[in-house]
This record gives C-alpha cells, structure tokens and sequence, in this order.
C-alpha cells in the first residue's frame, strides 16, 4: 500500500467514477461513441488504479484468479449465445433482428447483449494479464 | 432448418466449446466435450462436403447481411475439402490427447489446454470457411494466438522460447497479411473476396494493388513456413506438447497453403499473378530450395520431431513447386497433397506422441530396438513413412506422380529429377528411423516399454491406413482436387 496520503484519497475518489464511467461508455455504445472493448478497458482501470495504489495483494482479494476466468468465458459464451438464439429464432447467426417485432429494435437488444458479453470479457482480460503480471516474483 | 446453418455452426460448435471447456475447470471434462465437439465438427464438415458436391458453392450471410456489406461465407470444392481435413484431423487427434496431455501438461492447466485448441481449431476452420478478407484475417490471428498458447504450453522450457519466435514471426506474417488487405481495401472499397475479384481487374495496374499482392504472399509465405521463412517452424513443433505438433503440422500449414491459393485464384487471378507477377518463378524457385534443403537438413536430425518438422518444410515445398505451375496438374498436386500430407504427417507425429508417451523422449539414440517393444506404432510409423517417400500404392505417390506430370508438361524435366531426388532423402531419413527401430538391440538398461494405449494407438493407425486407402482408391481426393484445380483457374470462386 503506498504512504501517500493525497495519493490514496484521490484514487478512493477517483475510482467510483472510473467504474460509472466505464458502465457509461457501455450502455451508450449503441447510441455514440464507445462500446464493449473500451468499457472494459475503462471498467478495469479502475481496478487497475486500486491495485497500483492500494497493493496487488489487495485487489486480488477483490478480484480472485478464478472468478475472472469464469467471466472471461462467459461474456464469449454471451456472445456467442446471442448469434445461436438468433438462429434458434429463425434468423442467421446473429442476426439479431428477430429479437423483436421491429427489426431496429431487434437490432438495438441484440447489439447491447453482445456488446455486454465484450465488455464483460475485455475488463476481465485486462485484470487478468496485470495481475498476473503484477504478481510475478511474488 | 439446420442443414442452412452448417456454415455457421462449422465454426460457432468449436467456439463455444472453449469457454465451456474453461468453465469446467476439469482436464477429464474438457477432454470429453472437445472431442465430442471435434467429431460434431467432423460431421459438419462432411455434411458440406456432400452438399457442395452434389449442388454446388454454397453462400451464407453472417447476421443477415447481404453480401458485399455484410460477411459472407462461401464454400466451394477447395474450402469444403480444406474443412473435412482441418476437422478430421482434430476429430482424430482429440482421443490420443487425452493421455499425451495427461503425461505432458499439468492437471491444473489441462483444460486451458483445451480450450486453446478448440479456439485453433475454430480458427483454422473459420479462415477456410470464411469469403471475406478482413474475416478471414480476425480467424487468422485467432488460431494464431492459440497456437503460440499451445506451443507454450509444451513440457520443455525451450517451448517457451520456441512459441516466442513463432510469435513474433507469426505477428510479422499476419501483420503483413493485414497491411496488403488495408492496400485493397484502400482501391477497392471492398473486403468481400468475389467483389474484390471482379474489381481488380480494372485495377491491376495500380501500385498499391501489386504491393499489395506482395505483402499477402510474403504474410502467407511466413504463416505456411515457406522456405526461407520457414525458421520458426522446426523448434515450435520440436518443443510443442505431442498432440498439438500432430495438430498444426496437419492443419496450420495446409491452411496457410490454402490462404495462399485462395488469394492468388480467386482474388488476384492467375493471370494477374503469373503473368504480370513473377510469382511462378518465385514460388518454383523457393519450393525446390525448400524441397532440397528441408530434406538435406532432416537427414542429419538426431530428434526424430525435429527430422519431421524439416520434413513439413519439404513437403510445404511441394505443395508450393505444384502452385507455381498454375496448370490444373500442378493445382491436383498441391491440393491432394494438401489432403496427403496432413494425413502422413498426422499419422507420424501421432506415432511419435506415442512413442514419447513411453520413452518420454523421441531422441533417435533412445528408439532402439522399439520396433519390438511397441511393434503396432513403429508399424504405423514406417507406413506413414513410407508415404512420405512417396512408394506406390500410398498417397505420397499420387502427389509426386502429379507433381512430376505437370513438370514435365510445362517442359522443365529438371523439376521432376529434384523431386525424385527429394523423394530418396526422405527414404534415408525415414530408414534412419527404420534402422534404429528394428536392427539396434536397445541398451540394457533401456526402460522396459509396452505398446501404446488402445485410445491413442486407433486413431494413429486410422490415419496410416488413410494413407494407404487413399493411395489406392483416388476417387474422392484427386477428383475433388481436379474439379477444385479447375474452378481456381477459372477465376471465379
């Protein structure tokens, strides 16, 4: 843990809104800019931050190995799932117009589900290679 | 409903079996739904097959998106071969794992272990399968990242220099691969392979449409260890886990010669790329130096992986000397060989796997005397290997027999003589194993060695026989590849 104090403060203030920033630029990807990739880049600096100010020993106890490697498969599996209701639903793999009764709206839910499953996947990427970066030597 | 699909779920089945093989957290689990998902595979792939065959290319629109736009997979007679050999052999492959993986990687890893190869194997598929370029790239990169895992994961610590190398060459060829798709992309506005094919031709003067050319063959040239980009191809298959040298050397290099074809016939066409692109003398040239030197380098291996994987650098020559042609024999060459050579050199590292299951070692000193203690292996070994010389009635001799034809019709008799000398440098250095195997007494103190389990031994054998059956009756792969050859040339996909 480090002895800065202003450090310390700032990143407890900052963190919050690291991680609602990050869930911002998520739900909004299908409106502006941003989407899946960059919200769990965004989502896991926030982590990254905590590990960096408060120890690596710390935010493995927030974020345990195993617990990343089961959302790591399943944002894949949410995403892959998605194409395969579209199919079960009477159109090509993710094709996602059939979620709905009017193709935009359909296209609206299957983009958020599948965008959700990259960012799920992204962020616990990235926890993952730091921390088991971070950890080396240890 | 679902035969519609079958192009979606060749390449959705696998990728979803990784992240369930992950979320299983058990070797034994992982194992059984990988194979149970590379046999599904299988299936598919011979499904198309059959479809293909009997009404011709077939097209599917990913979500729905009409094609230029949207992504298209397309599968004609070369795809839907390339599958039933990318699948097949993971199918075949997936039983002998799961004891070489129990010997060779640890428990906690093992279902990693398989995960990264259902993700390689739905890479390998989506690159075949795919007729969008920029699609077919993202598949590139995805099997390539799993493979560097896979060769990684390998029990001897220079399997991580080994997978190293292969990365950063590998990154090199796909990143090459990816600069002459953004030059196209750049003229043509289109990524779709038909809609580049019918546009290139109005722009084939262009600048950026010939480095493009450039960049995708030497990018492809690096992914299927053409001579001389060949050097991280001999330590990642020495190092990598038994199984998974027997996967890619079956698969990743046939699909990188795929790539290769796809490119040169249908987007670019031959004419653009022999005749206005020396590529037929470059390709000859360097598919003669990789056929001479690969061989000349195997006989003095005193590992027998190492002697097999400058053999695959052999053998990749071949396939590249029947490209350079650009006449249908060459094309039935490289394509059957295509099908042969992932066969053969499936069947002799699966020997291997075996053999190291024992021995733990594939070093020549350590296989004496093995042609007694395992006879059943060292028999599938010497029928492989025997194939791969190229002795009749196996399917080695079909593809040198097509080879030297097509040498001899475009006049070049010396062509023909280095393959048939090529040819006997892989006798000697399949005798090399031969005689070690069946005339040295092992050492007294040699470990006292059994045949190889039943699971790991089938599906080894199924693959030997595959090289003699398909020696003899050529109807299904020579005429697949001659109606393949035929269509290639044409242009159209």
């Amino acid at each position: 843990m480090s002895d800065l104090l202003i450090l310390r403060i700032v990143a407890k203030l900052l963190i919050p809104y690291i991680l609602l920033f990050g869930l911002y630029v998520q739900t909004h990807g299908d409106f502006g800019p941003g989407g899946g990739f960059q919200a769990g880049v965004i989502f896991a600096s926030g982590f990254i931050l905590y590990a960096l100010v408060f120890g690596v020993a710390n935010a493995r106890r927030v974020v345990p190995p195993r617990l990343m490697a089961t959302l790591i498969a399943l944002g894949v599996l949410l995403f892959a799932g998605v194409g395969l209701a579209a199919l079960l639903m009477g159109g090509n793999y993710l094709e996602y117009a059939v979620f709905a009764d009017q193709p935009a709206r359909g296209n609206h839910i299957g983009i958020w589900l599948v965008e959700l499953g990259v960012g799920i996947t992204v962020s616990a990427v990235m926890l993952t290679i730091f921390l088991t970066i971070a950890g080396r030597g240890r | 409903m679902i035969s519609l699909h079958l192009p979606a779920l060749q390449v959705v089945v696998p990728l979803i079996s990784a992240p369930l093989c992950v979320l299983l957290r058990r070797g034994f689990g992982a194992w059984l739904l990988a194979t149970v998902i590379a046999w599904t595979a299988f299936a598919i792939s011979l499904a198309l097959l059959a479809q293909v065959l009997s009404d011709g290319a077939l097209s599917y629109k990913m979500g729905g998106w009409a094609a230029p736009w949207g992504i298209e997979y397309r599968i004609d007679r070369l795809n839907a071969f390339m599958l039933v050999i990318v699948a097949g052999i993971g199918a075949l492959v997936m039983p002998c794992a799961y004891h070489s993986v129990a010997r060779e990687i640890a428990p906690e890893r093992q279902h990693l272990f398989y995960a990264a190869f259902m993700l390689a194997l739905t890479g390998l598929l989506g690159i075949v399968i795919t007729g969008d370029v920029f699609n077919l790239y993202v598949f590139l990169e995805i099997t390539s990242l799993a493979s560097y895992t896979l060769v990684a994961l390998g029990a001897d610590r220079r399997a991580l220099r080994a997978s190293f190398q292969y990365l950063v060459l590998g990154t090199i060829g796909a990143t090459f691969i990816l600069i002459g798709i953004g030059l196209l992309y750049m003229v043509t506005g289109t990524l779709n392979m038909a809609d580049l094919a019918a546009r290139i031709p109005a722009l084939q003067e262009l600048r950026p449409v010939r480095a493009a050319f450039a960049f995708i063959v030497v990018g492809a040239g690096l992914k299927l260890a053409l001579f001389p980009l060949h050097l991280w191809l001999p330590n990642a298959y020495t190092y990598a886990p038994s199984v998974v040298s027997a996967f890619l050397a079956a698969t990743a290099t046939k699909v990188g010669v795929y790539v290769l074809m796809r490119f040169i016939f249908t987007v670019f066409g031959a004419r653009f790329a022999f005749e206005m692109m020396p590529l037929g003398e470059i390709l000859m040239v360097l598919g003669l130096l990789a056929v001479m030197v690969g061989s000349l380098v195997a006989v003095f291996q005193t590992n027998v992986k190492r002697m097999l994987a400058y053999s695959s650098i052999a053998q990749i020559g071949y396939m590249a000397l029947g490209i350079s042609f650009a006449s249908v024999n060459g094309l039935v060459a490289g394509i059957v060989h295509l099908f042969n050579h992932a066969a053969m050199k499936g069947a002799l590292f699966l020997a291997l796997a075996c053999v190291f299951y024992r021995l733990g070692s594939v070093e020549l000193d350590a296989m004496r005397g093995l042609g007694r203690r395992m006879p059943l292996t060292m028999a599938t070994f010497v029928a492989a290997g025997m194939s791969l010389v190229g002795v009749p009635l196996t399917v080695g001799f079909i593809s040198k027999w097509y080879l030297v034809v097509a040498a001899i019709e475009s006049g070049l008799w010396p062509v023909a003589v280095i393959v048939l000398v090529a040819s006997l440098l892989a006798l000697v250095y399949i005798w090399r194993v031969v005689e070690v195997a069946y005339f040295r007494e092992p050492d007294g103190d040699a470990p006292e060695v059994t045949e190889a389990p039943a699971a790991m031994l089938v599906p080894t054998m199924a693959l030997a026989a595959a090289c003699i059956y398909f020696g003899i009756d050529t109807e299904l792969t020579v005429g697949v590849a001659t109606e393949a050859a035929l269509s290639l040339l044409e242009g159209g996909p």
